[in-house]
């Protein structure tokens, strides 16, 4: 009953946004000022309707309405009640209302803003949002409707959004469970922010699109759009990173990045939009490459979509392929539309498009820029190709092939590796004109304290080439990150009388983004040393010893003490754990580690987790591989040594404060005005 | 707007340039549009004619006192095809059933059965065999060629098919009697 | 706990028991030969179709633990590293190998659309950089060197007076 019910509440949000579309788009025909009033009211009346859907959702789940197709699917008994609310984005259903009600909240966030300069955009940005959330509260709808019941008919047990003749409702005395791996913390909040990032990505393209419709093809979409660009990159930044977080904790690899299909399909637009962040502030600035920002914008959102397509449609193998599903077709179909009429409009647009000014030095900042962007689509065509081989290959050859990590890892370092030295030049170059001299003349000093670092680390630390050439450009980059910033609060504090830390403070202050910005390169600086660490140095060993025996690697002995298993009942789980003791090469005791084996009895799947010693040197991750009571040989370890992997994870802490300095809501300088003049106004009528 | 000022090098995307994009574009879509297609296709379909393939087969089996199958060769002969493996436990409920109605048609000659072992090791193979005393002619899916033909999803699955090389019944899991073997052969034997 | 700890205690006691009797006559056992590592080093370049996306030396299940054991074998049989890889690549098909197979192919297009890619920008630099030949029309930006900010322009003097 309680499920029908919000079945009902899906269709009529389908058919508000129906609504939406149909009466911005006869507003517009019509030049009806009320007509799209009411489109952008139905609009602001999605997110109240889906989110009464996904409580009545999560009431199933929380109550164990296994008769539930996806409640039986996703819960069991056993699970915990904040994992039951959490299985709302655990299965393909759930997870795409998840995204729907995500992307009307933004939706209807853009849509409550005032409009009063830009009234032109506003039935194009309602309709472009409103055919995206219709999409995917259509799939909810037409698909995989989240609130389909079980019935057993004479075929059966099968689920059906209404009860067929014959049918009896069918209930399970429980639930499947969720995937064990997905309970894990970091895949709780992980799908969360990857489709955060996903969905806010849609309005800087509503806005687009509705700059190419009514030729108002200035920046001002861009300025509009500015912030809701860096906070989807926030988002989609935080998502990888957690992702990688979660595979690194669970998976037992090893590793946070394995380079499978659906990881790069995430991955893709972050390439997209971290170049679009960049190449925009060059059509602010110098109102250059708006055909560029337009592509970058249309290729992001369709990436999104692909990758979405992708992650659900089962068309590529990979460890998070979502079971086979209907939607496929049709999220093909909508992204053939999407790309389709994006492209024809660009093309449409193009003469009005053009640049304002003229590129002048080859070293100026917006050329660096241009560079920037260059890498970014390479690696961009590295990854895409990476994806679609498999595909090419079955289509013309027959046979299936898989594109592994040494590809991708062969083909990008080189282009992260010249990134990362543009990275170091950029800041130091001059808008619209730079010389060699202006740039060596910046570069030198951060440049020898670079090679400084660089010797000390060949005679101290490793003697391979390209590590220390890695590191050469990561210090680079952070001398010349660092140089700028304090070149600016000397500054300050000379002409201020300010100390260092207010001088900081007030500097970064004064242009958000642009110091936001380099806290932004320097957390990109201290991941990469992590990745540097891990892809050049990471060792591993594997051994079966005995109680008491240990295990040597890099300097660090591995111990094993002792094994216990037992059942873990209301849970449903068997945990098996090691203890394991980790000393250095001294022979001091570093810690004590427990890596364990769990077994989920509802899911019947194992899963690993690792003990992991971590410091800003090493971490030595210990996985628990194989155990029987009553093995003659002992307990299968394999032992990892991670060196400086944990820089990564510090740095993604720091990118958070960075892009949260950029991103801050800023006092709307526009906003202050029109208030200012209605007070003008107030008081000149108070005058009359 | 700034429409009017810049003179000298405003101008529309040429032709060519539009048509290698959309010609890209749309070779883009048709190949995701053939991946999808396959996917969403699930095993080949009864009605489907068979192509030839072969089959290597394990050291200790022969048919017609050759190590390996050619399938056009068994015209005339009703074949059931079981995809299995040594790792899979499913199989191990259908193995002894498989044997045992071997062993009631084989004396006819009217019927073959062929065991495919799907991404196996063929010490473990041997070891899966022996336990169950299977001997009907079995063989490694090299390349994993015949089970991408048949677009298998998993093992077990086992493929019914009729004496003119027409598939006629997919089997999709394991069987759990010997009768729902019976039943898919007889009606294709009075044929 | 204590019943856990109870019902453990037998499994405990044998495997000390059989551990210190293997240690007292297999005093100088050695590692199976070849190692776990020689073999995890191999597969780390195989995936196994049966569970796709993830390296063999990293996958749990029954199928891949027997790939894992038939690299041991064939290692002990003294094989090298690059005929095991190409016999599971004859035998598994060419999925069964990190690499795909048409190397020449897989690298060459995304390079090709690199180099394409370079090619437009350098023709686009070639473009913008002549030197224009009518006059610079009105209402263009100017193309001087522009701090972005007043602010960051008094920096800028600040620190020239400085020096």
């Amino acid at each position: 009953m309680i499920a029908d019910f919000g079945y009902g509440v899906l269709l009529v949000t389908f058919l508000v946004t129906i609504y939406s579309i149909v009466a911005a788009l006869y507003g517009e025909y019509k030049k009806s000022a009320a007509l799209v009033e009411s489109a952008r009211r139905a609009m602001l009346l999605t997110w109240p309707l889906l989110t009464l859907a996904a409580a009545v959702l999560i009431y199933l789940l929380v109550n164990h309405h296994f008769e539930v197709q996806f409640v039986y699917e996703v819960t069991s008994r056993s699970m915990p009640t904040y994992l039951k609310v959490t299985a709302w984005w655990g299965g393909q259903a759930g997870s795409l209302l998840f995204w729907s009600w995500l992307m009307s909240a933004f939706a209807s966030l853009v849509t409550l803003r005032k409009w009063d300069r830009d009234r032109e955009f506003l039935p194009w940005v309602l309709v472009v949002t409103a055919v995206t959330l219709a999409f995917f509260v259509g799939l909810n709808v037409f698909f995989e409707n989240p609130f389909a019941k079980l019935y057993q008919t004479f075929e059966g047990v099968e689920a059906y959004t209404f009860r067929p003749t014959n049918g009896i409702l069918f209930t399970p005395q429980d639930g499947r469970g969720l995937n064990p791996l997905l309970r894990h913390p970091g895949m709780i909040i992980h799908p969360p922010m990857l489709y955060l990032g996903f969905v806010s990505f849609v309005i800087p393209y509503a806005f687009a699109l509705a700059a190419l419709i009514t030729g108002r093809t200035d920046d001002r979409w861009i300025r509009l759009t500015r912030r809701w660009t860096l906070w989807a990159w926030l988002f989609l930044s935080l998502g990888l990173v957690l992702g990688g977080r979660w595979a690194y904790d669970v998976l037992g690899w090893g590793g946070y990045w394995g380079w499978d299909p659906v990881e790069i399909a995430a991955f893709m637009p972050w390439l997209t939009g971290t170049a679009f962040l960049h190449s925009v502030m060059i059509q602010e600035k110098r109102g250059m490459f708006k055909h560029w920002n337009m592509l970058l914008i249309i290729l992001t959102y369709s990436l999104v979509i692909f990758g979405t397509f992708l992650t659900r449609s089962g068309v590529l193998s990979s460890v998070h392929a979502f079971a086979q599903s209907a939607i496929g077709p049709s999220f093909f179909v909508f992204i053939g539309f999407t790309l389709i009429v994006s492209v024809a409009l660009l093309i449409h647009r193009w003469e009005s498009l053009h640049s304002e000014t003229k590129m002048t030095s080859l070293l100026s900042r917006e050329a660096l820029f241009l560079f920037n962007n260059l890498l970014f689509m390479s690696i961009l065509i590295v990854c895409f190709w990476g994806v679609i081989y498999p595909l090419i290959s079955e289509l013309l050859t027959g046979q299936k092939v898989t594109v592994g990590p040494p590809f991708y890892e062969r083909a990008t370092a080189p282009l992260f590796a010249s990134l990362i030295f543009l990275m170091g030049i950029a800041p130091l170059s001059a808008w619209g004109h730079s010389t060699l001299k202006t740039l060596g003349r910046a570069i030198w000093k951060p440049g020898v304290a670079a090679i400084i670092v660089t010797v000390l680390l060949y005679l101290t630390y490793t003697q391979k080439v390209i590590a220390l050439i890695g590191f050469f450009l990561v210090a680079l980059v952070i001398f010349v990150t660092l140089y700028e910033y304090g070149r600016g609060a000397i500054a300050r504090m000379k002409s201020r009388n300010e100390n260092i830390l207010t001088a900081l403070w007030n500097l970064t202050g004064r242009d958000r983004r642009r110091y936001g910005g380099y806290i932004v390169h320097l957390s990109m600086m201290l991941m990469a040393i992590g990745i540097l660490g891990i892809e050049l140095f990471q060792v591993e060993t594997q051994g079966t010893i005995a109680v008491g025996d240990s295990i040597h690697l890099a300097g660090y002995t591995v111990t094993y003490k002792e094994v216990a298993s037992w059942d873990d009942r209301p849970n449903g789980v068997n945990h098996t754990r090691a203890v394991v003791e980790v000393y250095d090469s001294k022979g001091n005791l570093l810690g004590t580690l427990f890596p364990r084996k769990d077994y989920f009895y509802d899911a019947e799947q194992p899963m690993t987790i690792p003990g992991q010693l971590a410091s800003l040197k090493d971490e030595v991750y210990v996985l628990l591989i194989d155990w029987e009571p009553i093995s003659p040989v002992g307990t299968t370890f394999k032992v990892f040594v991670n060196p400086l992997v944990n820089w990564l994870w510090l740095g993604s802490l720091l990118f958070l404060v960075g892009i949260i300095i950029a991103a801050w809501p800023e006092k709307d300088p526009e906003r202050v005005a029109v208030r200012v003049e209605k007070r003008v106004r107030q008081v000149s009528a108070a005058d009359d | 707007m700034t429409e009017s000022t810049i003179p000298s090098t405003r101008r529309g995307v040429p032709l060519w340039a539009q048509i290698i994009v959309w010609a890209f574009l749309v070779g883009l879509l048709a190949l995701v549009a053939m991946g999808l297609s396959r996917r969403q296709q699930g095993t080949v379909q009864p009605g489907h004619v068979i192509d030839n393939f072969t089959l290597p087969l394990y050291s200790g089996y022969e048919w017609n006192g050759k190590s390996e199958v050619q399938f056009k060769d068994l015209r005339g002969k009703v074949v059931v095809i079981n995809f299995w493996a040594s790792w899979c436990k499913p199989c191990e409920e259908e193995a002894a059933a498989l044997q045992q109605a071997w062993e009631e048609y084989a004396p006819s000659g009217q019927v073959i059965f062929l065991g495919v072992d799907y991404v196996d090791t063929e010490p473990e193979a041997r070891v899966y065999l022996k336990k169950f005393g299977i001997t009907y002619p079995n063989g490694p899916d090299l390349r994993t060629r015949i089970s991408q033909y048949f677009r298998t999803k998993g093992v077990p699955e086992t493929y019914f098919v009729d004496k003119e090389g027409v598939l006629r019944y997919v089997q999709v899991g394991p069987f759990t009697s010997i009768q729902q073997i019976r039943d898919q052969i007889d009606p294709l034997l009075g044929e | 706990m204590l019943k856990n700890f109870l019902r453990l205690t037998p499994y405990a006691i044998i495997t000390a028991l059989l551990a210190t009797l293997l240690y007292t006559t297999f005093t100088f056992a050695q590692e199976p030969t070849p190692s776990d590592d020689e073999v995890n080093k191999i597969a780390k370049q195989l995936y196994c179709p049966v569970c796709e996306s993830t390296p063999l030396d990293a996958c749990p299940t029954e199928a891949c633990r027997q790939w894992r054991e038939l690299i041991r074998t064939m290692l002990a049989e003294g094989k090298s590293e690059e005929e095991i890889i190409q016999y599971f690549v004859d035998t598994y098909g060419a999925r069964a190998s990190a690499e795909p197979p048409n190397r020449l192919a897989a690298y060459l297009i995304p390079t090709v659309a690199i180099l394409l890619g370079v090619l437009l920008l350098v023709r686009g630099f070639q473009m913008w950089l002549k030197p224009p030949i009518t006059k610079v029309a009105a209402g263009e930006r100017e193309a001087k060197p522009t701090p972005e900010d007043p602010y960051i322009a008094r920096l800028e003097e600040e620190l020239q007076k400085r020096k």
